[in-house]
C-alpha cells in the first residue's frame, strides 16, 4: 500500500490527445457531438478547431488517479470544472500533463487536488479527489 | 427557458442498462486503461448523458447549444461487468446567467435497490 502524505507531491503523468483518439472515445462513450470530430462543424459554430470531449480530459485525469490509488475501485469522489477547452487540430498530438498533490489523509482516505495543464494552460479548474488507502 | 416547476423533480428511470464487459472494456481503452475488472471513474456518464439529454431535450431546452460546465461523481459502489443499472435524474437548479441557461442535474445509478453512483452535470447552454 502506497503512504501518502499531506503536502506531497505526486509524479505526472503525459498523455497524448489526437484526432483518432477522440473518435475512439466518442464511439466508447456514445458521444457523438460532432465538434469533437468534424473540424468544419467546430468552426461552423464558433469554435477555434475541434475541441476534445470535456469528459475525455476528465477521464484521462481518472485513469492517473486510478493508478495514484492502486485501483478503480478506489476512487470515491471526483470532480471538476471545465475551465479551458482542450483544442486538438487535425495531425497533431496534444499533450495533457496531469499531476496532483495530496491535501489531506484521514484514516482511510486522502484527498488530492489535480491539476492539468495543455500548451501551460490549465484545462481543469477545481479539480478533485477523494481515495481510498 | 426550463419550466421552473421541474427544479427539484426526480425523473425515474423506465429503463435498465446492463453493463457488459466489452463496455467497459472499450471505455477503458479509450483512456489508456489497463484494468477492466471494474469500471473505470467516469464510465457512469454513459449511462447517465443519454438520460438526462433525453430529459433536458423533453424539457425544451437546445442540445446543440450546450458546453458542459462542470462534472462531478460519487461512487459508493464501483460498477462492474453483469450490474443491471436504472438512472433517475433530478434536476437540481436552474438559472439563467446573461442569457445562458445553466442548468444542473443530478444521475443515480441504481442497481437493484442501491444508489451506486451519484453523478452530477451542470450544463450551460448558450443564448
Amino acid at each position: 500500500m502506497t503512504t501518502f502524505i499531506a503536502g506531497q507531491e505526486l509524479a505526472p503523468k503525459v498523455f497524448t490527445i489526437n484526432r483518432a483518439r477522440l473518435v475512439q472515445y466518442a464511439n466508447a462513450s456514445g458521444d457523438q457531438n460532432p465538434i469533437h470530430q468534424n473540424e468544419e462543424f467546430a468552426k461552423s459554430v464558433g469554435l477555434e478547431n475541434v475541441i476534445a470531449h470535456g469528459m475525455f480530459t476528465m477521464g484521462l485525469v481518472g485513469q492517473y488517479i486510478s493508478q495514484i490509488a492502486g485501483s478503480s475501485a478506489k476512487v470515491r469522489e471526483f470532480s471538476a470544472r471545465f475551465t479551458k477547452p482542450v483544442v486538438v487540430p487535425a495531425g497533431i498530438d496534444v499533450q495533457l500533463i496531469v499531476s496532483a498533490t495530496v491535501v489531506d489523509v484521514d484514516s482511510d482516505i486522502a484527498r488530492l487536488e489535480i491539476v492539468a495543464m495543455c500548451s501551460e494552460v490549465k484545462v481543469l479548474g477545481m479539480a478533485k479527489a477523494v481515495i481510498s488507502l | 427557458m426550463l419550466n421552473p416547476d421541474l427544479v427539484g423533480r426526480t425523473f425515474v428511470g423506465t429503463t435498465k442498462t446492463t453493463i457488459s464487459s466489452e463496455s467497459i472494456a472499450s471505455f477503458a481503452d479509450a483512456l489508456g486503461e489497463s484494468e477492466t475488472t471494474v469500471a473505470p471513474p467516469t464510465f457512469g456518464i454513459t449511462i447517465s448523458l443519454e438520460e438526462s439529454q433525453t430529459l433536458l431535450q423533453d424539457s425544451g431546452l437546445d442540445w446543440s447549444r450546450v458546453v458542459h460546465g462542470d462534472q462531478r461523481f460519487e461512487i459508493f459502489t464501483p460498477l462492474i461487468a453483469g450490474m443491471q443499472v436504472r438512472c433517475d435524474c433530478t434536476i437540481e437548479s436552474a438559472r439563467v446567467v446573461a442569457g445562458n441557461e445553466i442548468v444542473t442535474v443530478r444521475a443515480d445509478l441504481i442497481v437493484e435497490t442501491k444508489n451506486a453512483v451519484s453523478t452530477w452535470s451542470t450544463l450551460v447552454f448558450r443564448a
